[in-house]
């Protein structure tokens, strides 16, 4: 099996995840309790990445991201580096490919916490923030933890943009899934069936300890 | 000037319904002040915007010497700043915090312990909200209001979600914890007796604006006009007309009959003829001597029980309803249909003007 690959993935799908915790919850609660008219836009902007072809995505973030453009350029004057086919240009690329995946099921979970509860807290002089700390985060927390879960399990998977933005070199940009296709190409069948088989268990556990929680999550806390 | 909330508000909802309400309440005098109403007055709206939840569209509220909401002044301050305690109608307890952690959650230094201690709530301390009955949430919610030491004191119909039984156990335990709370307080009810019973001062409100502000006792004894008394529950409102002055009385007429009443507002014209059920009696005997000035022979239209009273319709020559014990119709044997005479005092009919 190809440890290298599977860690590779493993510290991307982390890193993708904890990076999303950070940027998709504000737009999340934005998305939920904005009053704004054009909020549809913002949504559907953040949605694309559920219907746009993989390549399509890669493609533009490759454009994005390339030296002679304004991100690219910072970056090289920043770090001395590039990019594309780094490590660093493949995390920027799974931010953007997984933010649908933690930005829907929190923004759901923000909006269904009774607002009520919000006014309370206002009412007895806690502020804003604090109140989203306190409040909100605890309540949404299963619509969190499934954002959080869909993401890590999205960037495990992820093949299309991987393929346009980092390229296949080995312990920098070779993901399991990228992996699994060059055994394929092989013809090397066994080792192929080998990690399918070690992801798709991954996939499943991740998911069933996920939907056992927040089991235990609704029972504790019924919103009626 | 300096103990009182002042406010004048202007808001129109997205429904249509228009509020333009005037308000004024003397802190000092009222320790809780009643915002009654029918239901779809604006009562909660207006309390919204005084707690800062509502943006109105103009106006301007003014507490002791604080300026809450002046946009001329571009002045409009947050809830927290406000710091003015709201109650939600079902409480709106935190649903993952225990009880002793909802009211410790804004609480000001010892004064959570001390409020969980007096509100008899520390039993329940571990507890989840959802695990406690309504009149139990209330104490809580009370208590974590009055923790964070608010400077007023918001209460939106706050006996509402509790059934009848523990509404009248906790509608004498409630006036009793306001009263302890060092805030004053604004309470919206559209239930009478509520109002009678929880209030110092009231304020009616009907369609979006305030008709009648005053004393709750003045209030109920004289409503300034035939709205404010049909929601204070004058069973009795009666378009009549002053025709005359006999012994320092008004006499007035309701279609075929007549009837004489103290203090009348003018000396002739169009009026309303305010009575309420509670002080109409019933005798079958028309010719028996009593105090009362007015005897009008009518007939039983029906007779509905209400709990210990009964409420009777009656038919003399303009529709009357009487409000008698439930024994009182027993022992009368009261039958629709029947002839029968209704008494009424001449200082029990209330006259508006039209």
């Amino acid at each position: 099996m190809d440890w290298q690959a599977i860690w590779l993935s493993l510290r991307l799908a982390a890193a993708t995840t904890l990076i999303l915790l950070a940027a998709a919850l504000p737009i999340a609660y934005w998305l939920a309790f904005s009053p704004r008219r054009w909020k549809f836009l913002v949504q559907a902007v953040v949605a694309l990445p559920l219907v746009l072809p993989p390549t399509v995505l890669g493609f533009y973030v490759l454009l994005a991201i390339g030296p002679r453009s304004p991100v690219g350029a910072l970056y090289a004057r920043l770090t001395g580096g590039i990019l594309p086919f780094s490590f660093q240009g493949l995390l920027l690329a799974s931010v953007l490919y997984s933010l649908p995946f933690m930005t829907q099921p929190a923004a759901a979970a923000f909006a269904a916490v009774d607002r009520k509860l919000l006014e309370a807290s206002w009412c007895l002089g806690i502020s804003r923030a604090e109140t989203f700390r306190r409040v909100t985060i605890p309540l949404a927390l299963p619509g969190i933890v499934t954002g959080a879960v869909l993401s890590f399990a999205h960037t495990m998977g992820e093949f299309g943009v991987v393929l346009m933005v980092g390229g296949n070199i080995s312990g920098a940009t070779r993901t399991v899934s990228i992996s699994i296709y060059d055994q394929v190409q092989r013809l090397e069948y066994a080792a192929a069936a080998e990690t399918s088989v070690f992801l798709l268990a991954i996939s499943f556990s991740v998911l069933a300890l996920t939907y056992a929680l927040q089991r235990r999550f609704w029972s504790l806390w019924p919103m009626s | 000037m300096a103990h009182e909330l002042t406010c004048w508000l202007r808001k129109r909802l997205p429904s249509g319904f228009e509020l333009d309400a005037g308000l004024r309440v003397p802190l000092a005098e009222s320790p809780v002040t009643v915002l009654f109403g029918p239901s779809g007055a604006g009562k909660t709206t207006l309390l919204r915007m005084i707690a800062g939840l509502e943006r109105p569209d103009a106006g301007e509220i003014r507490f002791r010497e604080e300026v809450w909401y002046d946009p001329t002044r571009a002045v409009n301050l947050a809830p927290q700043q406000r710091r003015a305690g709201f109650l939600f109608q079902d409480y709106a307890l935190f649903p993952h915090l225990t009880v002793e952690q909802n009211v410790l959650y804004a609480a000001r230094r010892g004064k959570g312990r001390e409020l969980l201690a007096a509100f008899g709530v520390e039993e329940w301390a571990g507890r989840k909200p959802r695990a406690l009955s309504g009149g139990q949430q209330q104490r809580v919610a009370l208590a974590r209001a009055l923790a964070a030491e608010p400077a007023l004191l918001l209460l939106d119909e706050p006996l509402s979600a509790l059934d009848a039984a523990a509404r009248a156990r906790t509608r004498h335990d409630l006036r009793r914890l306001l009263l302890s709370g060092a805030a004053p307080a604004i309470l919206v009810t559209h239930d009478r007796l509520e109002a009678m019973t929880l209030g110092d001062w009231m304020a009616v409100m009907v369609d979006g604006t305030i008709r009648q502000t005053g004393p709750v006792r003045d209030v109920f004894r004289r409503p300034a006009d035939a709205q404010v008394a049909e929601s204070v529950g004058m069973e009795n409102v009666l378009p009549a007309e002053i025709v005359g002055q006999e012994d320092g009385l008004a006499i007035v007429q309701v279609e075929t009959a007549r009837l004489q009443c103290a203090f009348p507002p003018a000396p002739r014209g169009p009026v309303w003829a305010c009575i309420r059920a509670e002080d109409v009696t019933l005798t079958r005997d028309a010719a028996q001597p009593s105090s009362a000035r007015n005897r009008l022979p009518g007939r039983v239209k029906s007779v509905t029980p209400e709990g210990p009273l009964a409420r009777v319709e009656l038919d003399c020559g303009f529709p009357l309803v009487a409000m008698i014990t439930a024994r009182s119709a027993a022992e009368m044997t009261l039958r629709e249909g029947e002839p029968i005479c209704a008494v009424v005092k001449a200082t029990a009919v209330h006259l508006v003007g039209g």
